[in-house]
């Protein structure tokens, strides 16, 4: 298959799609069900934290339940994905890095728009004539 | 009773759909039908429906669908293009109470079919096109890392274009811009389907870009011939490994935000409208988020043909590649913190627009250091003005007048006088036809005897390059006038007359632009006719610098009998210099793919999907949806995807070369 550089560059032809030249790290059945357990516990804990009412404070219990998933999503790329900082020369780390930047200039910078606008913006209640008697 | 089974056949669709009672439209169907009748005609008298599928619709042959993206982009340029002649010359004459001949609804659509049609359907396809066909032949592969995803793009590509395409007959298009703000978009004020047709169309098609998008960083990454580090890379490649960065990263955005659309418009949720905790701002700043991404999207890419085209007509190497590319890298990373430039009137607080109205200025800086770049090369260099090089001193001249105004709106204060007006028009047009266009015009001169085996003729492309020049000066400087006087954009119809003479300026612009466009299609007739005479049988008609100039023209389907081993940038260049002999025997058999009918079937079966989608035609919407995931699992069963090119077929086509190359 054309998809292995150094396949034409020697010649060897006895390549195929199913033979994957570049040796990644496809797991074990061990790393499988580390992973699989981890993504369990991971997914019940919020399912108890809010079936359960653990904690009083509605806020406390929201940030938990989001800390906790993106733990689970960096389960899923290390046992599932199989990423680590080594893994196709490592451009697998830097798309991440670069994900994680763009990801973050996204949802930082949307929120810092949107607060701006919500602060400036005329109260929904207010009326035309009581916005101009605003300083 | 009667009315229930007809709309659960056909949902919204009904007779009133076809806009009959429109005689602009009907005049425009019947030429659309004769002209495609004699199309099919053609086809059909000279037996070419086979050719066509087997050669080309079902290939995975990156130069062909790259060849593909480039015709879709030029028939779709037609028809954006005949959408701004109409805006052009109903603004002409649409002063004094004259209405002008198009009603506002009408004009409406036709605005948003122009910015629709222009960006996705015909800069995304050119610039596409060109990286298909380039990027492999550059980065010496066989072809792209997924040749089958590589179709499937493609014919998802067209898909849209095809759904964006039928509003014209049935039903309409939307009314609301080429972003569709709501509430605008929202299904309170849009009720009818146009905006569901751009919804659908551009879902389909985005599909499209953002796999070939994969793909396309997945050849230059895991591709590249033996010794071609990234810095070794043509500064092509390195705007095309970025461009697809790009829309990797940004496409999503898109996808993610047209779907809220859509769930508003279809299920009665409230993202993005003024009642129950929806935001329409939400909507422009999520839009954008993807908006000024893609515009680098466009021009980046333009930036890497200008690079070659430069260097090679100065037969010099570029100056400052290194340079080059950290500008490249750094636009890709800085368009993402621009955004909010396209909406600082919305009402942030002066901290977010002073934000970001300084990184849009800051990119300014790498771009201009792109601009000296190509100047550099060019000092001392032995210039040829060729056809591609006359489109990248133009592009040179146009470009930096269109950044300008750009870093002007860039300012706040400036941008709360000149947004939405004309003024911001002329400047876009400033810098995507003096940035995009134009490149891709040198990039079609440029690469299009690799392509075919024979240049394009040169006096039509100096034709086309003069009058489209001139065109553009004529079209889009009376806008900044006009625009520093506070016209806004979109209007169909104006007051004050003193404004008229402007517009018939304009409209003479576009004129030229139609005749910049006509001497276009002419050159690429009337070489196909002389070919013989336009024949390159070295296959390096430019003394070219880069690998796709070391194969045939045009390439064999297997581009290169040997992968070559790179040393330098410029490796051909290098060959050549090092006296360089092509390699006469020991040819091996190549593994190469099979063609596939899969992508041409999904991509119909989307179309048919996204109209059922549009129409609320529910079964038939479910029905092409359960065909597509059929196809594509049954696709996946399709073991017998690869063959082998026998060694003495190789042998025999680069023994054919070798006749027609000159005894060295």
């Amino acid at each position: 298959m054309a998809s292995h550089a150094d396949s034409h560059a020697h010649g060897d032809h006895g390549h195929h799609d199913h033979h994957h030249g570049d040796h990644a790290n496809h797991g074990t059945f061990g790393s499988y069900m580390t992973g699989f357990v981890l993504s369990v516990i991971l997914t019940a804990i919020p399912f108890w934290l809010v079936m359960g009412n653990v904690i009083a404070d509605k806020q406390v219990t929201a940030v938990l339940v989001m800390g906790l998933g993106l733990v689970q999503i960096i389960v899923h790329m290390i046992f599932f994905l199989h990423m680590d900082t080594k893994s196709e020369g490592g451009w697998n780390m830097l798309a991440l890095l670069f994900t994680v930047v763009l990801v973050l200039i996204t949802l930082s910078g949307s929120l810092w728009v949107m607060h701006n606008l919500n602060t400036y913006m005329m109260p929904m209640q207010m009326t035309p004539e009581a916005a101009k008697q605003l300083p | 009773m009667t009315a229930d089974w007809t709309s659960l056949l056909f949902g919204k669709l009904t007779l009133e759909a076809i806009p009959y009672h429109e005689p602009i439209l009907v005049v425009t169907f019947i030429g659309v039908a004769i002209g495609g009748l004699a199309v099919l005609g053609a086809l059909t008298y000279f037996r070419l429906w086979g050719y066509l599928w087997k050669e080309w619709f079902t290939s995975i042959d990156h130069k062909k669908i790259g060849i593909m993206y480039i015709v879709f982009a030029i028939i779709m340029l037609l028809r954006g293009f005949a959408d701004a002649l109409m805006m052009r010359f109903q603004q002409a004459i649409a002063f004094n109470g004259h209405e002008g001949y198009f009603p506002p609804h009408h004009y409406d659509q036709i605005f948003t079919a122009h910015g629709v049609i222009m960006i996705f359907f015909v800069a995304m396809p050119f610039v596409t096109g060109l990286m298909n066909f380039v990027v492999p032949l550059q980065i010496g592969a066989r072809d792209v890392s997924f040749p089958f995803l590589n179709n499937f793009s493609f014919w998802m590509t067209v898909a849209g274009g095809i759904i964006v395409m039928i509003s014209l007959f049935v039903g309409e298009f939307a009314k609301t811009g080429w972003l569709a703000y709501p509430p605008l978009s929202d299904i309170a004020y849009s009720p009818d389907v146009g905006v569901d047709y751009y919804i659908w169309g551009l879902q389909v098609a985005g599909i499209g870009t953002l796999l070939s998008g994969v793909n396309l960083i997945a050849t230059i990454l895991k591709m590249r011939a033996p010794g071609m580090s990234m810095m070794k890379m043509p500064v092509f490649t390195w705007t095309a490994f970025c461009t697809n960065i790009l829309i990797v990263a940004s496409f999503p955005v898109l996808t993610a935000v047209l779907a809220l659309l859509t769930l508003d418009r279809y299920v009665g949720t409230h993202f993005f409208t003024n009642t129950d905790g929806g935001s329409a701002m939400l909507y422009v700043n999520l839009i954008w988020i993807w908006g000024h991404p893609e515009v680098y999207i466009l021009v980046l890419p333009v930036f890497g043909v200008f690079s070659e085209v430069v260097s090679t007509f100065s037969a010099k190497r570029l100056f400052g590649y290194t340079s080059m590319v950290y500008a490249t890298c750094v636009i890709t990373i800085l368009s993402y913190i621009v955004w909010l430039h396209h909406f600082f009137t919305m009402g942030s607080g002066a901290s977010v627009n002073s934000f970001f109205g300084i990184t849009t200025m800051i990119i300014s800086i790498p771009t201009g250091a792109k601009m000296f770049n190509w100047l550099f090369t060019m000092y001392h260099g032995r210039i040829r003005y060729e056809v591609s090089m006359l489109w990248t001193i133009g592009f040179m001249v146009t470009f930096v007048i269109g950044g300008m105004t750009g870093v002007l709106l860039a300012v706040p204060p400036a941008d709360f006088v000149l947004h939405n007006s004309l003024f911001l028009i002329a400047h876009f047009h400033n810098v995507i036809i003096g940035g995009v266009v134009f490149g891709v015009f040198a990039g079609i001169n440029f690469w299009f005897p690799k392509a075919f085996g024979f240049r394009l003729n040169a006096f039509w492309g100096k034709m086309s390059f003069w009058f489209w020049l001139i065109g553009f000066y004529f079209a889009f400087m009376p806008l900044y006038v006009l625009g520093l006087m506070g016209v806004t954009r979109r209007m169909s119809q104006f007051e004050d007359p003193s404004l008229q003479i402007w517009f018939i300026i304009a409209a003479f612009g576009a004129f030229l632009i139609l005749l910049g466009i006509g001497s276009f299609i002419i050159q690429i007739g009337y070489s196909i006719w002389k070919r013989d005479e336009l024949r390159d049988e070295t296959g390096d008609p430019w003394n070219g610098r880069t690998l796709e100039w070391s194969t045939s023209s045009p390439p064999p389907a297997y581009n290169f009998a040997f992968t070559p081993v790179v040393h330098e940038v410029d490796q051909w260049w290098f060959m050549k210099s090092n006296g360089y002999r092509r390699p006469l025997s020991g040819f091996i058999p190549i593994h190469m793919p099979k063609n596939t009918g899969t992508g041409a079937i999904l991509g119909a079966l989307s179309v048919v999907f996204g109209f059922a989608m549009v129409w609320h035609i529910w079964w038939l919407a479910i029905v092409s949806f359960v065909a597509i995931i059929a196809t594509t699992i049954h696709h996946t069963f399709n073991y017998n995807r690869d063959f082998y090119i026998p060694a003495d077929e190789v042998a025999a086509v680069e023994a054919r070369r070798t006749q027609m190359l000159p005894a060295e």
